[in-house]
């Protein structure tokens, strides 16, 4: 089994900081269709009949694919992963926690093997086309992933109407069923108390930003997901060219403002870069809060050219690497929340090493 | 330049708006568009709320009256009642659209704004909306074509919309 990389190593795609444009501050890309299958039950309401034969249907639409993408992908049904392992595909991002609480054999996902296109099957809607990339890279996202739709709707009758567009289980979905994300790493706005004025316009342009990671709406590690909101009255290209020049504006600021930062604080910015280091790599005992804080600081002082040796692609990776299904798939038993701050220590001071030898 | 919603003082923030695939230009100043920004803001939060659907029911609806219309309406398809709809947040299939048109239009307004689909559509199922499409792209050619006194080029015209006309059935 290919897709397996994605359950027995850290690495996605996503991650591949070095492929990514401006990925200093956009951490990745994400483009998500939700398409239907016409007259099918949605998802939440489907029993395990009908659920299988949703499933048959894709599967028989798969098989007749010709797209090499979708072609090589693999299924990957719940009841054949653990829910460690479901777990460890939502820490890295590739699926909603709602669709890791099920185990039944008619959701899954087809996913590749770097885990840049995956499909999530029988989730809110049918399918949900996905595909994440390092960096700004939306337009990329979309070309994939239109691919795989385009491939998909030869063999497949989605639910669509006219005025409404594809039809989606919520209907702040309807229209193109197109979310478009990006995930910013945005210290120096938060530094300079400038987010919520962001948060604001951002707001008034039809579009919604949310801390990541946290537990609830809680912002961790100046980390923040921007989306659109809208999805009808609005074309594909329209919605990418917006999201993309926010975007970019959003880059432009925290730009500005890191350079400031270095200008007027150089003292207490190393300061802080140096003592996040410093317990990085010598503390015991971290629990994930303190560590994504402790991460975010390290992060600045890499692109601010403050801390050396440390790559963009191994901090993304140790993001994903001490959270709870992956500190424990590594340990290969279940850990209380103590022995996972414990073992959590370890994973960041064993990487920081080995990115120092290098 | 100044702000246009108090004209006092200059424009500093300038946000571009897409509505129905039109630009839309807006220019304020920083206190005026934390203002607007911050009501916004409450507005998308809403969003967030899982049962979105039931309380933008409930804020956009006379309850008593549409529970008294309750009982037996249910999508002929999935079997889902507007109430269910209302508890879940989420329609039971692509037919539940068709049968509570009227009820869902409020929320799709307050969403996404009196819009239609403009994007993508799908090669199969889709046709249709592409004929029609291509019929109105013709209409405007035509159009264009008598407007130029063009009577050659607009009877041909004339003649490919009764072509694909057919194709509607
Ligand atoms: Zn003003
Ligand atoms: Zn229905």
């Amino acid at each position: 089994m290919k897709a397996d990389n994605l359950l027995n190593s850290n690495f996605v795609r996503w991650m591949a900081a070095d492929e990514g444009p401006e990925s200093d501050i956009v951490i990745s890309s994400r483009i998500r269709l939700a398409r239907n299958l016409n007259l099918i039950p949605f998802p939440q309401i489907l029993d395990r009949e009908s659920g299988k034969k949703s499933l048959q249907t894709i599967e028989e639409a798969w098989s007749k694919s010709t797209t090499p993408d979708l072609k090589e992908m693999e299924l990957l049904t719940f009841d054949r992963l653990t829910a460690l392992e479901r777990k460890m595909l939502v820490e890295k991002h590739l699926i909603s926690p709602g669709h890791a609480e099920s185990d039944e054999s008619f959701r899954g996902v087809l996913t590749n093997q770097d885990g840049s296109l995956v499909i999530m099957i029988n989730e809110e809607d049918h399918l949900r086309i996905q595909c994440f990339l390092p960096g700004l890279q939306l337009e990329e996202c979309y070309r994939q992933a239109q691919q795989i739709d385009d491939d998909l709707e030869q063999h497949l009758n989605f639910a669509f109407d006219e005025r409404r567009g594809y039809l989606t289980s919520c209907p702040t979905n309807v229209g193109t069923g197109m979310r478009a994300s990006v995930m910013l790493h945005l210290p120096a706005i938060a530094i300079s108390g400038q987010i919520n004025q962001i948060f604001h316009n951002i707001a008034q342009l039809g579009m919604t930003v949310r801390g990541i990671y946290g537990e609830g709406t809680e912002v961790i590690g100046n980390f923040f997901q921007l989306s659109n909101q809208v999805t009808l009255g609005q074309t594909e290209e329209d919605i990418i060219n917006n999201l993309t020049g926010i975007t970019k504006r959003i880059i432009e600021q925290e730009r500005l403002l890191r350079e400031r930062l270095r200008e007027d604080m150089k003292y207490q910015l190393e300061d802080r870069v140096g003592r996040a280091y410093g317990i990085l790599s010598s503390a015991r005992v971290m629990n994930s809060n303190e560590a994504m804080a402790l991460l975010s600081d390290v992060r600045l002082g890499v692109d601010l050219g403050i801390l050396a040796k440390i790559t963009a692609f191994a901090l993304n990776e140790l993001v994903v690497a001490i959270r709870p299904a992956h500190l424990q798939k590594k340990v290969g038993k279940e850990m209380d929340a103590f022995h996972r701050d414990i073992e959590r220590a370890e994973v960041i001071k064993e990487r920081l090493a080995a990115t120092r030898e290098h | 330049m100044y702000c246009e919603e108090c004209k006092q003082r200059p424009a500093t923030v300038h946000l571009t708006q897409m509505y129905n695939g039109k630009k839309v230009e807006i220019h304020l100043c920083e206190a005026c568009a934390a203002q607007k920004g911050a009501f916004m803001f409450d507005v998308a939060s809403n969003f967030s709320i899982p049962n979105l659907l039931g309380s933008l029911f409930g804020s956009n609806f006379n309850l008593p009256e549409v529970q008294t219309q309750l009982p037996g309406r249910v999508c002929p398809n999935c079997g889902m009642s507007l109430n269910d709809i209302m508890n879940t947040g989420r329609l039971g299939c692509s037919e539940c659209y068709t049968a509570f048109e009227k009820e869902l239009e409020p929320t799709l307004r307050r969403v996404h704004g009196n819009s239609e689909h403009v994007g993508k559509v799908p090669a199969r199922g889709g046709e249709k909306v592409m004929v029609k499409k291509k019929i109105e792209h013709l209409k405007q050619q035509l159009q264009q074509a008598v407007a130029a006194e063009n009577y050659e080029k607009a009877a041909e015209i004339r003649d490919t919309i009764k072509d694909t006309e057919k194709k509607l059935g």
